[in-house]
């Protein structure tokens, strides 16, 4: 599984159709380990920029990390 | 390349209108446009309709000869252009090309989109089809999440504040409610702005644009042919439309939007100004960041100080070097497919002195900024007296 740092990161309360009973949720960009950027959720503990992530599931395409 | 003008301008209120349907909303726009040019339907040898998503706000494809031949317009080119919230920008950047290019001579384009006849979360489902829905959206942004992200990362590099964010909310509101045509004419105060219902960290909404319906529409001829028409014709000093990334992840800096500092930069070369010459300016506020970065992007400050530039008051209108003196997306509103030309029409009325309580006092240079998305469109345009 891929890890890196927390680029940027924001929590959603309005949310769009297929995931308003999710919110409040987090999502940020991840600048990963080995170069580039990816876009997933955050779970569990919020998450800050420069923070270390891990990505610990994906699910449809999309990667969820979690703090390192 | 021959210069262009605006021979006529027209636009519709701004707002929540559950009696009027799409075609209607441009109708009203094209002939009020149609009117102050003193051209009739006949007249137009060619047509651009920007809209963004009325295959899905309202259940309607083909929508440019749709529009068009209501308006009386019949057997000319008719042709629809989609660049998100840029859409109506690059129509207008593409009806400028014909006329430039000596195409065509009258040329018109109208903005318009229809948007609340969905619910919010519906209506935020399918702006986001204007980022990338393979990436960053299935994730579960919205476009607000995506310009919160931008606002986190400015506040971490720059120091930007809340509060800076806050100012922008504060001073488009007190312009739109100078403006009859707004969407929302209520002054805020700096407290108000800063304790919104949260939309998307750090962003409330008071960050956001609204929800609107509307259009407007101008019409466009050779300068030397603009007073056979208008009095008061505007010229086009300078445009530009440039492109970038549609996802965010894929720029190396999300503090910057390449595509207007690429657009500003033609566009000031184009009409042999600097940003210094820009006396006043329409900028797309679609959340207050995206007015703050857009200062950047342009010159009018140094990258990083568009917060603190806006927060010491030098954009109201009585500033150093008002923006979005219409109350901008945030207060006049915001239906997607008509801010470009919206734009438009706003420095059109401040250029030809007719902006009543909203006018602002050095007028002759003005530059509107149109992005689409989260950066990956852009248009400027400079207008100024011909």
């Amino acid at each position: 599984m891929r890890s890196g740092t927390v680029y940027t990161e924001t929590v959603i309360y309005s949310a769009p159709e297929a995931f308003v009973n999710d919110v409040p949720y987090q999502t940020g960009i991840v600048t990963l380990e080995g170069g580039g950027k990816v876009t997933g959720r955050i779970l569990g503990d919020r998450v800050q920029i420069d923070d270390r992530v891990v990505e610990v599931e994906e699910r449809d395409g999309v990667p969820f990390f979690r703090k390192a | 390349m021959r210069d262009v003008a605006v021979i006529g301008v027209g636009k519709t209120a701004f707002g929540v209108f559950p009696d009027r349907d799409l075609r209607s909303l441009a109708v009203e726009a094209g002939e009020k446009a149609l009117k102050n040019a003193h051209v009739a339907p006949g007249q137009i040898e060619s047509f651009y309709l920007g809209n963004f998503a009325g295959p899905s706000f309202v259940g309607q494809n083909h929508l440019a000869p749709y529009v068009s031949t209501a308006l009386g317009i019949q057997g000319v080119p008719a042709t629809r252009i989609e660049a998100a919230c840029a859409s109506s920008g690059s129509a207008f950047y593409h009806a400028w090309s014909e006329v430039a290019s000596g195409v065509n001579d009258i040329v018109m384009v109208v903005g318009v989109e229809k948007m609340t006849s969905q619910p919010t979360a519906k209506v935020s489902e399918i702006l986001a089809e204007a980022g990338d829905c393979s990436g960053e959206m299935r994730a579960g942004n919205t476009f607000a999440s995506l310009f919160a992200m931008i606002a986190r990362r400015h506040m971490h590099d720059f120091g930007t504040k809340k509060e800076h964010l806050a100012s922008v909310a504060v001073k488009n509101h007190a312009n739109g409610a100078l403006n009859p045509d707004a969407h929302m004419r209520k002054v805020i105060t700096l407290e108000q702005a800063m304790n919104g219902k949260p939309i998307a960290d750090p962003l409330n909404i008071y960050d956001c644009s609204l929800i609107s319906d509307g259009a407007a529409a101008v019409i466009l001829a050779p300068l030397e042919r603009a007073r056979e028409f208008s009095e008061k014709p505007v010229r086009i000093l300078g445009i530009a439309q440039a492109s970038d990334w549609v996802a965010l992840d894929q720029k190396d800096d999300i503090t910057t939007f390449p595509a207007v500092r690429r657009a500003g930069e033609k566009a000031y070369k184009m009409a042999g100004v600097t940003a210094n010459d820009i006396q006043f300016a329409e900028l797309h506020d679609c959340f207050t960041i995206a007015e703050i970065i857009a200062m950047e992007d342009l010159g009018f400050v140094p990258r990083g100080e568009g917060g603190p530039y806006v927060f010491d008051g030098h954009t109201t209108r009585a500033g150093e070097r008002p923006v979005n003196a219409s109350g901008g997306l945030k207060a006049k509103g915001h239906p997607v497919g008509a801010t470009g030309v919206a734009q438009i029409f706003d420095l059109v009325q401040q250029i030809r002195c007719e902006a009543g309580d909203r006018q602002v006092p050095r007028h002759s240079v003005g530059l509107a900024e149109n992005l689409g998305g989260s950066g990956g469109t852009c248009v400027v345009t400079i207008l100024g007296a011909a």
